[in-house]
């Protein structure tokens, strides 16, 4: 569970079946169970009007424990940036009364979030519970090059090579942590590198 | 100085009855300069000094906010109201001299929707007046639903048709004419938010509906002033003034506060902002709550009142003023 340090470090709560006419759920990997133990408290009926989109982990696990909520659509996508271009057609036709839900990595829930927003979706209104790694999405704010899945502190930018610190500070607008150059005085001066986001 | 109550000395420049219940007044500033600016949903504390008795009721802004050459406000006379719009209708003529707060918004559009649904009944149609100037100023997406009495009560309705035409939608009670509520909410593109002003039954109305059709409390916005109730009068101490006042009938608590020479802060006088909100001390009796602005629990417990609309019966009460 992330701990809030500063005021931008998302901090995420636990899925609830919230009033409205159609349910979307983004998950990957462990996040399918937040959906899982969340089906446990819904209405009846409540996955008739259910939407979820999965993107499995590499274990490849869950994909029976949804499709055993009998939701109106399950649509299994191998990434993201698969799934974005659905996601934004569902969101862009869709009406008020759709409520979100997002579950799992921080980055899926970041990035999901991000087109949620860009949809008129306040992110005070999206349910989101975090599960799985605690793997980060970077921005180099030199290069502004994005790393994805950052496990380590400090971590390697993967587009210039700099050296950054991994800081709390968040962007909603970019859904990425900051990366700022950890030895900026003297490159050759390295920090011993930790598993700091496993 | 109370918070954001800076005054501001305006000069009345006109008075035209619009229909049988509703005249606008319209403001400019003494010294000739331009008004402050302010934004749509907007409203001004107007100072009405009656004989001794000076009332400070708060109206919405109903101008452009384009134009701040003039504040205008829209006032429905209220026979059996404590008489703020009797005074307002009968004695306020243009070249009176009044003095009226700086505006302060509390009904403000949130800018980030893709689109505005705003539903009025009757005199609450005045804050959108200025909403759709501003939305229409900038090209934005609105379309308004305005239930009054009837089509010569509807206030405005004409102006509204003939400015936005098929963006409006009148609703007449006289003809049975009903907004179609729930298929309403339901159609509205995502990230539409929900504006409501007008009678508290019809803001009710329209939350709960809203609200159990999955629109997020953060799209949906609402005004409602509750304009001070009259009551038997009461005694209060007001402990760190060291004071005891005698609330008539025809004032509100803030008003007799503000009689003692105490200033404790407001904004709205509406039971809405929280401003003037005010710790009890000790109390033996009732509490007669009219706010928008304390939770229920708040109520229960005892501990606080909001003394622009909130009355007491009893035998004591102290507050920490």
């Amino acid at each position: 569970m992330a701990a809030k340090t500063i005021i931008s470090r998302p901090i995420y709560g636990t899925l609830s079946p919230q009033p409205g006419k159609h349910h979307l759920f983004v998950a990957d990997a462990e996040g399918a169970l937040a959906i899982v133990d969340m089906a446990k408290t819904a209405p009846p009926g409540f996955f008739d009007g259910a939407e979820i989109v999965f993107i499995p982990g590499p274990d490849g696990k869950y994909v029976e424990a949804l499709e055993a909520l009998k939701s109106a659509q399950l649509h299994v996508a191998p990434s993201f940036a698969s799934l974005l271009p659905r996601l934004k057609q569902t969101l862009t036709n869709a009406h008020m009364g759709l409520r979100l839900y997002l579950a799992g990595t921080e980055g899926l829930i970041g990035q999901a979030m991000q087109v949620a927003l860009e949809a008129g979706i306040d992110h005070t209104s999206m349910q989101t519970e975090h599960r799985g790694s605690l793997a980060r999405r970077m921005q180099c704010v030199h290069c502004k090059g994005i790393t994805e899945n950052v496990t380590t502190q400090p971590a390697t930018c993967a587009h210039c090579g700099l050296l950054l610190l991994v800081r709390d500070h968040y962007s909603r607008r970019l859904a990425a942590f900051q990366g700022v150059c950890i030895n900026a005085e003297d490159r050759s001066e390295i920090p011993p590198v930790e598993e700091a986001f496993p | 100085m109370s918070t954001g109550t800076t005054k501001l000395d305006v000069v009345v420049s006109d008075v035209v009855p619009v229909n049988d219940l509703v005249t606008r007044f319209h403001f400019r500033r003494r010294d000739g300069e331009l008004l402050p600016t302010f934004s749509g949903g907007a409203h001004v504390v107007v100072e009405m000094r009656d004989g001794d008795l000076t009332r400070l009721n708060p109206y919405s802004l109903m101008g452009s906010p384009l134009d701040t050459r003039e504040y205008t406000i829209s006032v429905r006379r209220d026979d059996v109201g404590r008489g703020g719009s009797l005074f307002m209708h009968r004695s306020v003529k243009p070249g009176l001299e009044m003095v009226v707060s700086y505006p302060v918004n509390l009904f403000s559009l949130d800018l980030r929707a893709k689109k505005h649904l705003m539903l009025a009944g009757g005199i609450g149609i005045t804050p959108f007046m200025a909403q759709t100037a501003q939305l229409a100023g900038a090209g934005g997406n609105f379309e308004l639903h305005y239930t009054c009495r009837t089509a010569s009560l509807g206030t405005y309705a004409d102006v509204l048709q003939e400015r936005y035409g098929r963006r409006i939608r009148l609703y007449h009670d006289d003809l049975e004419e009903r907004i179609e509520l729930d298929r309403l909410l339901s159609s509205q593109p995502l990230g539409t938010h929900l504006y409501v002003c007008g009678p508290a039954g019809m803001i009710n109305w329209v939350r709960e509906r809203a609200a159990a059709l999955g629109w997020p409390p953060e799209t949906v916005h609402y005004e409602h002033f509750a304009a001070p109730q009259p009551g038997l009068p009461f005694d209060v101490t007001l402990a760190v003034s060291g004071k005891t006042i005698r609330v008539g009938e025809q004032q509100s608590l803030l008003e007799a506060i503000e009689a003692a020479g105490v200033d404790p802060p407001y904004l709205c006088r509406g039971g809405v902002c929280g401003q003037c909100e005010t710790n009890v001390i000790s109390y033996d009796g009732k509490f007669i709550h009219n706010d928008h602005w304390l939770s229920e629990e708040d109520h229960r417990s005892g501990c606080k009142i909001m003394p622009c609309v909130s009355r007491f019966e009893g035998k004591s009460l102290v507050l920490e003023r």
